[in-house]
């Protein structure tokens, strides 16, 4: 298996007036085509900065990170638009549905950038099988919190990305419509074969994950292979 | 292609939601581009009549006036014309209306031969523009029969003759029913005008003639050959051509003036899109960091929403075109008072061209200044909120924009003004008054936010914050509101100032009724009459008129041909109207030397001048003037100089002579007095007209009376055009408070669930409203306050008074409006349970 992800020596930094803050420190890691990986740590420990800055949303202060076999780094801000949008997925706590497009057109979008046609039959069929197939034309506002993330979660796998970020994606759900959504992700990130990280404070949803990093104040504290769970498999 | 089929289909896709709350924003613009559209298609029909009128205006190909009977050697040189002629004699005068015994003052026109030799007078019944050319007869102005009832074969008594009104004079030829307001028209044949006696040394006259030359015949040209003949004696010289030029000249800065009026309003409008457009903007942000997560550029993310505005900024300036369309043919009833044609309504193709492209580039230009910082929205935001980014103020597009915002300005205004200077200038005062506005606004907010009262009541210090809340608009509310109200409110109090001034000019013992043209052996009787009449005689002045020969030494015909001549025309050429007397009257301020008095022949004479008048003839004590009095050259010498008040209706004199000069010249007399009461003064002007017929009396009340009418119908039309601006003003008011709506409705939602009554809440938004309407007005009402402070006491000279009940209104009207449209925008929230209103919110 191919390396998908790597980070060398980086470092982030927040400035704030004249006081800087480090966020994260010598961050080193590899992460294999196919894997799932479970990034916990405490509130501040530098998981969603990691995220960020792994899937090409932000820049590091140093160090440098190769996504796809490609060194982000010095990459233009439309350069790792066209990468995320071709090869990266991403599901979030909060949905981050707009609001005043429906439910098949939010499904639509990352294709529709691309300027591929015939965008719709694709997310008809991924709003079918998160189960909305009555849903569709929805706008978000109409729709649970379990089928707003049922909606994201079709969204990010309508581009079939290489790797999936996922930003504590059952953390604004209650208990059973999170496993419901946890498993959905679980068996469309295998239908698809993509890479998945997950950042969560849930050590259930870590466990279903092949390889757990845990971070704390910025550094990397273990970093450990996981016999995942068998609700997983 | 295909990308961008995809921006706007996400455009029309994102929009969906906002379209109303959009699309309210968007007519902030509308009523600009209505006024632009409006003003400049009535300019142009205006123009185009002007065009096809001029000859009808002038009456004839070639008209030349001057105030006293044109020299022989000149009308020598005209009557060579090959040429039909006529000849006008015009005055101001009384009349006597003896159906109502009352008296009027007037503008009498004594007409010989066929003028006007193009077009018509407009009288009813039509003949009478023909009967009224013999025997004692008259065309009487249709606004003095109506207002004293007469009709036709109805007499009026014009001198010492007695006239049969033949017809109404429906419309005079070539002026402005303004002129009307001053002193009505009554013509009459020039034959008639002799046995009046209204004519008189010192009278003042303006003599006009008139020619119509065959067809062919290069008038201008004519005229143009003849320039330097022309020149002196103030003869003015109009052909066709001229009248043409003069008019475009004269309504060009009327229009100059309403447009920039529509421009102001069309600035204020985008200054509310622009706020309106930077707070959607930030209520989309994390819709737009979600596009550019998913991998769109930020070129794209700001193309997205560049489409909204756009085709929202085509749809608002339509609809101001439209508007402009139907307003313009409301425009030429209300300049009707101004106009000197009728202009007949018609869709000007150039005006709404013009309208709608200056309309949509300066309003996509103001939406681009928020618009531009999407590039800048980082995708990190959807992972988390509060993340910041880079500061704006560095992103030198902005200050691209910027210039080609004040370019687009310029341009347009140096078009329509034809001078790059006065675009800059224009360009420059809208700058300015927009800082001084702006600062102003940004200063009170500060002050207020910073005295807020520690111990104030809940509802109150709440209320009050509500100003200051993220994204308020509380700023542009009060520049746009501000300017509306500053402009209406500076018009009400110049107006108050202006009338003011005139009717506190018979306060305590000042004169309030001055008589003239009184003939030597009537000012005996007069002063009898006045005395029977239980008025004072307060002055008694003879008046001698006379012309300036020549000056320090060379005489004024080696002068006029001096390129370096220091003199003002005015004054060299003006038909003199002096005194004499060896004393300084009340009105006057003795600034240099002293009056001397004249021992008798072979003694020098020393005239006294007035201040303006010797800086005009650029002389000063000591330096000789010589005048020619009806043929005798009187050789003076400037002795003193006097500073004259204009603040009361008295006689005034720039020149000045000893006693014991003019005696014997021939002269008139002046006499002034002041009637305790309008009764008096009406009575007593009856009497002296009834009397001596051949002398005019003006008093206070007619002059009050027609400086009102004239302020009236100027201030209308400011007024019409400063409506425009308030009422963007309050549409970005509304658009601003229905934008924050949501965010209102949530915090007064969390309010109510932790326990805010009904009452609290509607309080909270009533004290908001209620500053934010005392704000903006109150921003107008003190600009309005100090601009017109300084106008009076630096430009027009004049006691400053404010008339304090209309601007107390204007302030508080515009409050209970803020207040209404506050109220009403926010009864969901008072009226429905809290999750009512955030469901229906949300939906």
């Amino acid at each position: 298996m191919s390396v998908i992800l790597k980070v060398d020596n980086l470092d982030m930094q927040y400035s704030s007036g004249n006081r800087s803050l480090s966020v994260l420190q010598s961050i080193n890691m590899s992460i294999e085509e196919g894997e799932t990986v479970a990034i916990t740590g405490p509130s501040g420990s530098g998981k969603t900065t990691l995220m960020g800055l792994c899937a090409a949303l932000d820049n590091p202060t140093s160090g440098a990170i190769t996504l796809l076999g490609t060194l982000i780094n010095p990459l233009s801000e439309d350069e790792r638009a066209r990468l995320r949008n071709r090869f990266v997925g991403f599901i979030f706590q909060n949905f981050q549905l707009l609001p005043s497009l429906t439910a098949l057109e939010n499904v639509m979008l990352p294709l529709e950038l691309q300027g591929i046609k015939g965008a719709d039959q694709e997310a008809v069929q991924l709003l079918t099988r998160v189960g909305l197939k009555d849903r569709m034309t929805h706008y978000p506002s109409q729709l649970s919190g379990g089928e707003q993330q049922r909606v994201a979660l079709a969204r990010a796998f309508i581009n079939k990305p290489k790797i999936l970020f996922a930003d504590e994606p059952t953390g604004n759900l209650d208990g059973d419509t999170g496993s419901t959504v946890e498993s959905l992700m679980f068996d469309l990130n295998k239908d698809f074969g993509t890479t998945l990280i997950i950042v969560t404070h849930n050590q259930e949803l870590a466990s279903r994950t092949g390889r757990i990093i845990k971070l704390r104040s910025g550094h990397i504290i273990s970093d450990e292979k996981n016999i995942p769970s068998m609700t997983t498999i | 292609m295909s990308n961008l089929a995809f921006l706007f289909r996400t455009a029309y896709r994102d929009s969906r939601k906002n379209r109303s709350k959009l699309a309210l924003f968007m007519s902030s613009i509308v009523l600009g581009v209505a006024a632009l559209v409006a003003i400049n298609s009535f300019n142009y029909n205006l123009r185009k009549e002007i065009d096809k009128e001029a000859a009808t205006l002038l009456g004839a190909d070639l008209a030349a006036s001057a105030n006293r009977p044109v020299e022989a050697a000149v009308l020598n040189i005209l009557d060579s014309l090959p040429a039909e002629k006529a000849r006008e004699m015009e005055l101001l005068s009384m009349s006597y209306i003896p159906k109502t015994d009352e008296t009027q003052f007037i503008r009498l026109k004594a007409l010989e031969g066929n003028f006007p030799f193009y077009g018509k007078l407009k009288t009813v019944p039509e003949e009478a523009a023909h009967s009224f050319r013999s025997g004692p007869s008259a065309l009487v102005d249709e606004s003095l029969m109506l207002q004293h009832g007469l009709i036709p074969g109805d007499s009026i008594k014009l001198g010492k003759t007695m006239f049969e009104i033949k017809g109404r004079l429906a419309g005079a030829l070539g002026s402005v029913g303004m002129a009307s307001s001053m002193a009505p028209a009554i013509y009459i044949n020039i034959a008639s005008l002799d046995s009046t006696g209204l004519v008189q040394p010192g009278s003042l006259v303006n003599y006009t003639y008139f020619y119509k030359v065959p067809e062919g015949f290069n008038i201008q040209k004519w005229k143009d050959n003849r320039k330097s003949q022309f020149r002196s004696d103030q003869l003015r010289v109009e052909t066709i051509e001229d009248r043409k030029q003069n008019l475009n000249q004269a309504f060009g800065f009327l229009n100059y003036f309403l447009n920039m009026v529509a421009i102001v309003a069309l600035l204020l409008g985008c200054i509310g899109v622009a706020s309106s457009v930077m707070i959607y903007v930030r209520a989309k942000t994390n819709s737009i960091a979600l596009l550019r997560c998913l991998g769109m550029k930020p070129s794209d993310a700001f193309l997205v929403y560049f489409i909204q505005i756009s085709v929202l900024g085509i749809i608002g300036v339509a609809g101001g075109v439209v508007l402009g369309a139907l307003i313009q043919s409301v425009l030429p009833l209300i300049l009707q008072d101004f106009l000197p044609v009728q202009v007949n309504v018609a869709l000007s193709p150039r005006a709404i061209l013009e309208g709608f492209f200056i309309g949509l580039s300066i309003t996509t230009l103001f939406s681009l200044l928020p618009l531009v910082s999407i590039r800048k929205i980082s995708p990190l935001r959807t992972l988390r909120s509060a993340f910041e980014e880079a500061e704006e103020s560095r992103d030198y597009l902005r200050w691209i924009i910027y210039g080609a915002i004040i370019l687009v300005l310029t341009v347009f205004l140096w078009i329509l003004t034809s001078s790059l200077v006065t675009g800059l200038i224009f360009v420059a005062g809208i700058i300015i008054a927009y800082l001084v506005l702006n600062g102003f606004a940004a200063l009170v907010i500060k002050i207020l936010r910073k005295s807020i009262p520690v111990n104030a009541g809940f509802v109150f210090k709440q209320g009050l914050s509500n100003l200051f809340r993220p994204d308020n608009q509380t700023k542009t509310i009060m520049v746009t509101i501000g300017m509306g109200t500053a402009v209406l409110t500076t018009l009400l109090i110049l107006q108050s100032i202006l009338l003011n001034n005139v009717s506190l000019m018979d306060e305590g013992k000042q004169p309030n009724m001055i008589l003239y043209g009184i003939e030597t052996n009537q000012m005996e009787d007069l002063k009898k009459l006045t005395i029977q009449s239980s008025l004072p005689v307060l002055q008694e002045v003879p008046v001698v008129t006379m012309k300036i020969d020549g000056w320090k030494g060379r005489n004024k015909t080696q002068w006029l041909k001096d390129s370096l001549m220091t003199a003002e025309r005015w004054a060299v050429n003006r038909e003199a109207r002096v005194t004499y007397r060896d004393t300084v009257s009340e009105d006057e301020k003795l600034i240099s030397g002293s009056l001397k008095k004249y021992a008798g022949s072979g003694d020098s004479i020393f005239v006294s001048l007035g201040t303006t008048f010797a800086e005009a003839m650029d002389v000063g004590l000591g330096d000789e003037i010589v005048f020619n009095v009806q043929g005798t050259r009187v050789v003076t010498y400037v002795g003193s100089l006097r500073e004259i008040e204009f603040r009361n209706l008295s006689t005034r004199f720039f020149i000045v002579f000893p006693t014991g000069v003019l005696e014997d010249a021939p002269q008139f007399g002046v006499l002034v007095t002041k009637a305790p009461d309008n009764k008096t003064m009406t009575k007593y002007r009856g009497d002296v007209v009834k009397a001596f017929p051949n002398v005019s009396v003006v008093d206070l009340t007619t002059i009050l009376q027609s400086v009102n009418n004239i302020l009236n119908k100027v201030t209308f039309i400011i007024q019409f055009m400063a409506i425009f601006s308030l009422l963007t003003g309050l549409i970005v008011l509304i658009s601003s408070l229905t934008l924050s709506k949501y965010q209102r409705l949530k915090e007064s939602i969390l309010l109510r669930t932790i326990g805010a009554t009904k009452a609290q809440i509607i309080k909270i938004n009533a004290t908001e409203y209620a500053f934010l309407g005392i704000l903006s007005a109150g921003t107008g009402v003190v600009i309005s306050l100090i601009a017109s402070y300084l106008l009076t006491r630096f430009q027009l000279d004049l006691d400053f008074y404010i008339a304090w009940w209309p601007v107390l209104g204007i302030l508080a009207g515009l409050v209970v409006i803020t207040i209404s449209i506050g109220m009403l925008n926010s009864r969901d929230v008072v009226n429905n349970t809290p999750l009512e209103v955030l469901r229906k919110e949300n939906s």
